[in-house]
């Protein structure tokens, strides 16, 4: 035991549910939360005599997830049957892509605590989701006798890509930070919706340890389903130990599948899985080759929104943001391009960055509300930054026109005109709020003239305090210097 | 190559079929006798022949992602072996 | 009136009112009633329907309405085709109580087309074999003697139409399915180019070399049915998009200057030399009416058949994975976990010869067999392909036996798998390219019919009709009634 470093790998295989309406192969609607078997058909269902065909838009979804990782689109690819099994599973295979998958190669890049990091994408290919089985608890509450395992065949055939990554992950923060930045892209893509809680991004991980500086690569262990990204990172810390713990004690690591239990925190044996498995897979002869040519490579390249990467380099050298601030606010297509028509409607960039990455975010985790259904829009940011810069408004007094419109969708202009919010400009009326302070605060104005530069600063408040925020602090700031200075 | 015993109880449980112990050997026979017709493969000079999944000429039969007909559970659950309401259901089993 | 007639001359004498559509199905279902004790080509029968099919077709004329090509004329299906609300079991008893909620694609067609369903006929479970003896009900019996087989897998829809119960019927075949029971029962069968006919709907036995197609008592009744069910489905992926040509205008009876080849390979092969020379027979008849003949040469056909039984048992034992008994199809009661639910639902629903083609061809798809096995023969293929290829460049039509026997006494091949194997040497090189042909009867040997195959380029149907058509317009000797159906014959010719 004792000092021994190791190195880690870890890949990861992902499974994404495409943004199609219907199946892959199949008209049956793809949506979630519709009653138990509702969502199908002799296809899906695997009934004797029906037959796929392949949805246009699930390849076009995977070509445009390739095309933002990077990857290698094959000018043909062929789906293949995996035989096994399965009550889940109704034709007793499942349609995949194995020896020619849709797409190769390509790799994603993320900002990483130590600077940028990349992980390579080994492949990219299509393939239909399996039914859900429902056990125990969940079963008698559907009205299950004891000792029944119930089927829902709803997601039977929802459309999914795998994204498998090289063992290029280094730890379970690593593997969380890559999933996130692929959750990104794929949101930013339209490729899918992203959800987390309706299974539509689902992830096995490969970990294997070595000694490090090891020529010889460690043995790997797959977990199996992790079914959310703190679990990765959980269910990944858990096993570098346990391989860990192992390898220091002179044991040896066995190839297995382990899965995740959420109970424990710890990943546990799949012995069932350890009987050797033989998909016997082989070219699906109900389906032709998907032949992929140049031009819908190119005219599906146009569609694709600038990605993440991309859009942070540029806002850094084009709008002057810092790695943080360009970082936020691309964490989303809707914020980027919320903060690019602010940029354009005429907004300082970082000023409209600060804003976006302050208090909208601030108000939509207040309000938990949904940012696809903002009330407020980049006119309205416009507006307020203007009235901000013209010194009509406060910053205090912005931030709360910004909270009324944030909340109403009324112009930042009609708010602070219907609340008499606009900054007062009457010199003589802040000469005497000015004077009322200076005669309550003698202290102060005692220190400010004896040097103490920051006394100013409380007396300013003072009269900001006096006047309900609507004094343009710039004003305060010179009537007081221009009293003490005088009497100086 | 010849099948054996234990070749044909590999191949059932990958199949899920099961074979009365008396039928192991027969059944061991009848897939020699078929596969020594196949050993004749072994003759054909293929080293120029590409492997032929299928003789279409077809690539890209698509469908457009637009909504069809669904069937209600009672279309086929109707002979369903065992059903609860909308669901057809097996002994329990452990998800693995 | 009678059921026998053949499609123009049934439908000429209905639309003249010389009878109606109700008539002629209650004369087929009579017939049904007579013979089929004997032959039991019917798995399932639908007289209800029929005679509700019949009627509305009777009233459709009566209001004066456009009736479909194949209005009112009685017409069975191979019971692996999914009809609606009708039994489908494939023979099988894994399917036995199975009702599809939906319609096969090619009876889709025929339905529109005004088709009068009586039945869903007998097959070898799941389409395999080439007896009919594998169903798992009953075996059907050759209506040239019923001690026989039909041939099969689709010996019932042929025994169906060989004993006039029907005027035709759909079939599948995968190696030989169609043609072969159509020439040991004296009929023509049409196995069309793969993806010519829907597959959508045919319980697949091994997806690459299945296809729908008619048997019936004529060449030009084959045109007219394969005139309904051909054609691009979107249902089917390997259905091909290409247009259908009007088919009867194309039986013109000339095949003067056409170019038929006679592969050498395919009269050995255990040929019976009175099936030889009855087929040879038959090519002096169409040479004779002007084609040019010689003889050419395929010389991977012989390794056809081993290809095939890699490759269509392969395919099966996937196709076939799906009858587990979890929602559909037989269940085994007791089982007391999943797995046993499993083996033995499938060890009680599936007969011996589905097992051992599922246990076939899961061995050669297995680890360390799929190359050996699986890619091996599908180089094979590929040159059993281009072999046809090569012959269809010189040549517009192949010649050669159906089948290499007449049809043999039930029981007789039962333990000899390769025999019975064999039975297919001929038909299968062309579900390997994927080739369309026809069967037509070419005489008789022992007093039971030997089929002619011709074999045609990819899409010629018609070129392979209007051969097979002349043939049988220059060879009226060779159109007999069984004895079975004989004193029903009245109406018998076209």
């Amino acid at each position: 035991m004792g000092d021994v470093k190791y190195d880690v790998a870890i890949g990861l295989e992902i499974h994404v549910e495409l943004a199609t309406r219907t199946k892959l192969f199949c008209g049956c609607p793809s949506r979630f939360g519709a009653p138990p078997n509702t969502l199908v058909c002799p296809i899906c269902l695997g009934l004797p005599g029906s037959l796929p065909v392949l949805n246009r838009r699930a390849v076009e979804l995977g070509i445009l997830a390739a095309l933002a990782l990077g990857a290698e689109v094959a000018a043909e690819s062929v789906f293949a049957r995996k035989n096994y099994f399965y009550p889940d599973l109704p034709k007793g295979y499942q349609i995949s892509q194995y020896e020619r998958p849709l797409a190769t190669g390509g790799e994603l890049s993320w900002e990483g605590p130590g600077g940028p990091r990349t992980a390579r994408i080994r492949r990219v290919h299509l393939e239909e989701d399996a039914g859900k089985s429902l056990h125990g608890e969940d079963a008698a509450r559907s009205g299950s006798a004891a000792g029944y395992s119930l089927l829902d065949f709803n997601r039977c055939g929802v459309p999914l890509i795998e994204i498998v990554t090289e063992p290029d992950l280094t730890s379970p923060e690593d593997a969380r930070a890559f999933l996130e930045t692929l959750r990104q892209l794929l949101a930013y893509t339209d490729v899918s919706d992203v959800k987390l809680e309706e299974g539509s991004l689902r992830c096995d991980a490969n970990v294997s340890l070595r000694p490090a500086g090891a020529a010889q690569p460690g043995v790997p262990v797959e977990i199996k389903n992790v079914n959310s990204f703190r679990f990765v990172q959980r269910a990944l810390a858990y096993e570098i130990e346990r391989q860990a713990a192992r390898l220091a004690a002179g044991h040896p690591v066995a190839r297995e599948t382990r899965q995740y239990r959420e109970a424990t925190g710890s990943t546990e044996s799949l012995r069932s899985k350890e009987q050797a498995h033989d998909y016997r897979y082989f070219p699906d002869p109900d389906l032709v080759p998907v032949a992929v040519d140049p031009e819908w490579i190119e005219s599906l390249r146009r569609s694709l929104p600038e990605l993440p990467e991309a859009r942070r380099a540029r806002y850094r050298s084009q709008y002057g943001l810092t790695a943080q601030e360009a970082a936020l606010v691309t964490a989303s297509l809707p914020l980027a391009g919320f903060f690019e028509a602010t940029v354009a409607g005429g907004a300082d960039p970082r000023e409209a960055a600060n804003w976006l990455v302050g208090e909208l975010a601030r108000l939509l985790n207040a309000h938990a509300a949904d940012p696809s259904a903002l009330k407020i829009g980049p006119g309205h940011l416009v507006e307020l930054l203007g009235l901000l810069a013209a010194g009509v408004l406060s910053r205090p007094l912005a931030k709360e026109v910004f909270e009324e419109s944030f909340l109403s969708g009324r112009r930042p202009a009609d708010i602070v005109q219907a609340r008499g919010l606009s900054q007062t400009t009457d010199e003589a009326e802040l000469a005497r709020q000015v004077e009322a302070v200076l005669a309550a605060h003698t202290g102060p104005a005692g220190d400010y003239r004896a040097g103490k530069e920051r006394a100013l600063g409380f007396l300013v408040g003072q009269v900001m305090r006096a006047t309900g925020g609507r004094a343009n602090p710039g004003t305060v700031n010179r009537l007081l210097r221009d009293r003490l200075g005088r009497e100086g | 190559m010849t099948v054996s015993r234990d070749d044909v109880l590999r191949v059932a449980a990958l199949a899920r079929l099961r074979f009365e112990e008396e039928d192991l050997e027969r059944l061991a026979a009848d897939m020699n006798a078929i596969l020594g017709l196949v050993d004749q493969l072994d003759r054909v000079d293929t080293a120029a022949a590409a492997p032929m999944a299928s003789v279409l000429p077809l690539v890209n039969a698509f469908r457009e992602d637009e909504p069809a007909a669904t069937l209600d559970p009672d279309d086929w659950l109707r002979a369903a072996p065992w059903r609860e309401g909308p669901f057809p259901g097996v002994p329990r089993f452990v998800e693995e | 009136m009678s059921s026998l007639g053949s499609i123009d001359r049934l439908a000429a004498g209905m639309a003249a009112g010389e009878f109606t559509a109700v008539e002629l199905a209650r004369e087929a279902l009579d017939r049904i009633a007579t013979l089929d004790g004997r032959l039991n080509s019917f798995v399932t029968l639908t007289p209800e329907r029929a005679l509700a099919q019949a009627e509305a077709v009777d009233n459709a004329r009566t209001r004066g309405e456009t009736l479909g090509p194949l209005a009112g004329i009685p017409m069975a299906l191979k019971d692996n085709l999914c009809t609606r609300g009708i039994l489908t079991t494939c023979s099988s008893r894994a399917l036995k109580n199975h009702v599809p909620p939906y319609d096969a694609t090619a009876w889709c067609r025929l339905e529109a087309a005004g088709a009068v369903l009586l039945g869903k006929t007998n097959l070898d479970e799941f389409a395999m074999g080439s007896s009919t003896e594998n169903s798992a009900f009953f075996p059907t019996g050759n209506p040239w003697d019923p001690g026989r087989v039909p041939g099969g897998s689709s010996g019932g829809s042929a025994a169906a139409v060989a004993s006039g119960e029907v005027v035709y019927a759909l079939g599948s075949d995968t190696g030989g399915s169609i043609r072969q029971p159509a020439a040991l029962t004296g009929v023509v069968g049409l196995k069309p180019t793969y993806g010519r006919v829907s597959r959508y709907g045919l319980v697949a036995f091994a997806s690459s070399l299945d296809q729908v197609g008619p048997l019936a008592r004529t060449v030009a009744d084959c045109a007219r049915v394969l005139q309904v069910i051909a054609g691009h489905d979107p249902l089917d992926s390997t259905s091909l998009p290409a247009a259908v040509p009007d088919y009867v205008p194309s039986l013109t009876g000339d095949v003067r200057g056409l170019k038929i080849g006679v592969p050498t390979e395919y009269f050995g092969m255990g040929v019976d030399p009175e099936v030889a020379s009855l087929v040879r027979a038959g090519i002096e008849v169409l040479a004779g009416l002007g084609a040019e003949v010689a003889e050419c040469s395929l010389p991977t056909t012989a390794h056809a058949l081993a290809a095939y039984y890699v490759l269509a048992p392969a395919e099966a034992s996937s196709n076939l994975a799906r009858y587990d008994g979890v929602s559909y199809g037989h269940r085994a009661t007791g089982g007391r976990d999943l797995e046993e639910l499993y083996t033995r639902s499938r060890q009680e629903g599936l007969g011996a010869e589905v097992k051992r083609r599922i246990m076939l061809g899961t061995y050669v798809l297995s680890r360390g067999y799929y190359d050996a096995y699986y890619l091996k023969a599908q180089r094979v293929r590929a040159l059993v392909s281009a072999d046809f290829e090569q012959a269809l460049g010189r040549f517009d039509l192949l010649a050669s036996p159906t089948s290499p026997e007449v049809a043999f006494a039930r029981g007789e091949r039962a333990g000899d798998l390769l025999r019975m194997y064999m039975a297919d040497a001929c038909t299968i090189p062309v579900n390997l390219a994927g080739l369309p042909a026809i069967s037509v009867p070419c005489g008789f040997s022992r007093g039971l019919p030997v089929g002619l195959q011709l074999i045609g380029r990819q899409l010629a149907e018609a070129t392979l009709l209007r051969a097979a058509h002349a043939y049988e317009a220059a060879t009226p000797q060779w159109r007999r009634v069984p004895p079975l159906a004989a004193g029903q014959e009245r109406g018998w010719e076209t």
